[in-house]
């Protein structure tokens, strides 16, 4: 177990420095001149200049990347060109409403997923199995943002259950106003994980120790027990993968239903050109992703010997 | 020619009647095909079936409610919306398609060199599709469409950059298959050189997953067209595109609710319809 935990902890820094270069070139080879953006039309070059230069944009793009690589070792994700804050300071206020927005949406997926699947493997082939598997297959080409609207649309304007956006202000209003979010961000990987998770648990179910098990008289709701946890593993790797997409997808749910979390902090300071924060966002977002694959794949080592030995 | 080479002759005919067979025996196919052989003619037949141009404005009957002359209403400029629907799927089902085929030619030779050669050349393509896997996909797309800048072309490049590792590592794996099998082992030993081998031996036997991935991903494709359209990114206006008709109709679910609502059934029929011909093919295609 170890050794392989070394081995995917090695990959998984490889990576998180692969993708720290990738953001800094991505936004420094970009035509576009934050300094111009932020001036306006009609500064002068000698104002612009000059922002450049408090900026450091004016240095050689090897010595702002030594700067920029110096700042994050210290924790330290720069300034924002226009809050006059830390950028810091700006995510900390905003990761909680995306972190939530992720984990309930992660609970709604499994929440969503399990029963389907099962339903669907133990009538394979008869009415629950092709209503589900027909819904996942609609699901797959559902926009998220328009399910989203269409949510509203119901349960905010016309049944008023829900707030039609924004956070709250105290916990029970962030759960509230979290439920659509939520569940608008797990309709958008719930069809993929039903799709894998039915085919897993049909292949278990063919095996010979389902046969056993029925054999010595389990019941047919014990024996699913044991089948599950046989066709959880590959479900399992495939969420990780998911939760990464559910993190992208997090970005425009967050502007349908007006919350204030790093997604719309992205959207916005990408359309005002403040490239200190697009940068440490798309930095902390991606790095996220890198860590919820390595967890799911320690774990899935930590429950499958195949995996950690092979 | 005697009984084997006729035998050989007749082969290839045969294998493909037998898939033509299997094929129309798939009724998630035949579906499939059907719902996007319509929607493809409606695109197609767009400024036939139109009732009005889709860019002409009446600003006398705003937000009208459906009627004999504009059967699914106007929207805020007065612009007929069942026009404009149609408009949007030529161009929703053609950006789709374009914005695929550098991933699904590029990912695919890729994947297989990899696959083939393995050593230096596959273990630094794998960890950049690790990089590229690692942003999380919207994220990775609004940001290449806003350093590229925002339009149609500023989607093909971010495609081109996005979606070709998974092609790659799709490819990768059934090429790690078939290099080992006899055959491939056979046609190197009779001194086929490696490019023959490649593209005689291995491809046709990888290649049809990539095609039933290429139905899946016209899908996503579709869906993050719209999406960043819907965020002001993608398709700009005033062309006719499903995404800024959803995001120009959330003002108006109060009191207008089907503006936004009908381009977004639009999308998922046009989904549903890929991804059946997708799942019909995997099943067709299955050796």
């Amino acid at each position: 177990m170890l050794r392989y935990a070394r081995r995917r902890l090695l990959s998984a820094a490889v990576v998180v420095l692969a993708v720290t270069v990738a953001t800094f070139l991505m936004l420094h080879v970009e035509p576009g001149d934050p300094a111009r953006a932020v001036l306006g039309e009609h500064a002068t070059p000698g104002e612009v200049q000059a922002l450049r230069h408090q900026w450091g944009l004016d240095a050689s793009l090897g010595s702002q990347f030594r700067r920029y690589v110096g700042d994050l070792v210290r924790g330290d994700l720069g300034q924002s060109y226009l809050a006059q804050t830390s950028t810091t300071s700006l995510i900390r206020a905003r990761i909680s409403v995306t972190a939530s927005l992720v984990g309930m949406a992660t609970l709604f997926s499994i929440l969503i997923t399990l029963p389907l699947a099962a339903l669907a493997a133990v009538r394979q082939d008869r009415l629950p199995d092709h209503a589900v598997r027909a819904l996942s297959v609609a699901g797959l080409g559902l926009p998220a943002f328009w399910f989203g609207i269409v949510l509203i649309e119901i349960f905010a304007l016309r049944l008023h259950l829900f707030p039609v956006g924004g956070w709250g202000d105290s916990f029970g209003a962030h759960i509230q106003g979290l439920i659509l979010p939520a569940l608008t961000a797990s309709f958008a990987i719930a069809p993929i994980l039903v799709r894998s998770l039915r085919v897993g648990m049909i292949e278990v179910l063919d095996a010979d120790f389902v046969a056993t098990l029925r054999a010595k008289g389990l019941g047919e709701f014990r024996v699913l027990g044991h089948v599950s946890r046989n066709a959880v593993l590959p479900a399992l790797s495939l969420l990780g993968i998911n939760i990464a997409y559910l993190i992208g997808s997090t970005v425009v749910i967050e502007r349908v239903f007006g919350l204030a979390g790093l997604g719309s902090l992205l959207l916005s300071s990408i359309s005002e050109r403040d490239f200190p924060v697009v940068q440490a966002l798309t930095l902390i977002l991606a790095t996220g992703v890198v860590l919820i694959n390595l967890l799911t794949d320690l774990l899935a080592a930590r429950l499958d010997p195949r995996i950690r030995l092979g | 020619m005697n009984a084997v080479e006729a035998e050989l002759e007749l082969e290839p005919v045969r294998r493909r009647s037998a898939l033509w067979r299997r094929a129309r025996r798939s009724p998630a196919l035949l579906a499939g095909a059907v719902i996007i052989g319509l929607i493809v003619a409606a695109a197609a037949l767009a400024p036939v079936l139109s009732p009005a141009p889709p860019n002409q404005q009446d600003l006398f009957h705003v937000l009208g409610g459906f009627s004999s002359q504009h059967p699914l209403g106007t929207d805020e400029l007065g612009r007929d919306e069942l026009s404009r629907l149609l408009y949007g799927a030529r161009t929703d089902l053609r950006v789709g398609v374009v914005a695929i085929l550098f991933p699904f030619f590029f990912g695919t030779a890729v994947g297989t060199i990899a696959g083939f050669y393995g050593g230096v050349v596959d273990a630094v393509t794998m960890r950049i599709v690790d990089v590229v896997i690692a942003f999380p996909f919207y994220v990775l797309v609004i940001g290449l469409v806003f350093v590229i800048g925002p339009g149609i072309r500023g989607i093909y490049l971010a495609f081109a950059v996005v979606d070709w590792v998974i092609y790659a590592r799709a490819i990768r794996s059934t090429t790690l298959v078939v290099r080992d099998s006899d055959y491939v082992a056979a046609a190197r030993g009779a001194g086929l050189s490696d490019l023959r081998v490649l593209t005689r031996h291995v491809l046709p036997n990888t290649v049809n997953q990539a095609i039933v991935y290429a139905m899946n991903d016209i899908v996503l494709v579709i869906v993050a067209v719209v999406t960043l359209g819907y965020l002001g990114l993608g398709v700009q206006p005033p062309t006719a595109d499903w995404g800024t008709m959803i995001s120009a109709g959330q003002d108006f679910l109060t009191t207008n609710w089907t503006l936004a609502t009908i381009p977004g059934l639009a999308v998922v029929v046009t989904g549903l319809g890929l991804s059946l011909i997708g799942d019909g093919l995997a099943t067709v295609l299955r050796p």
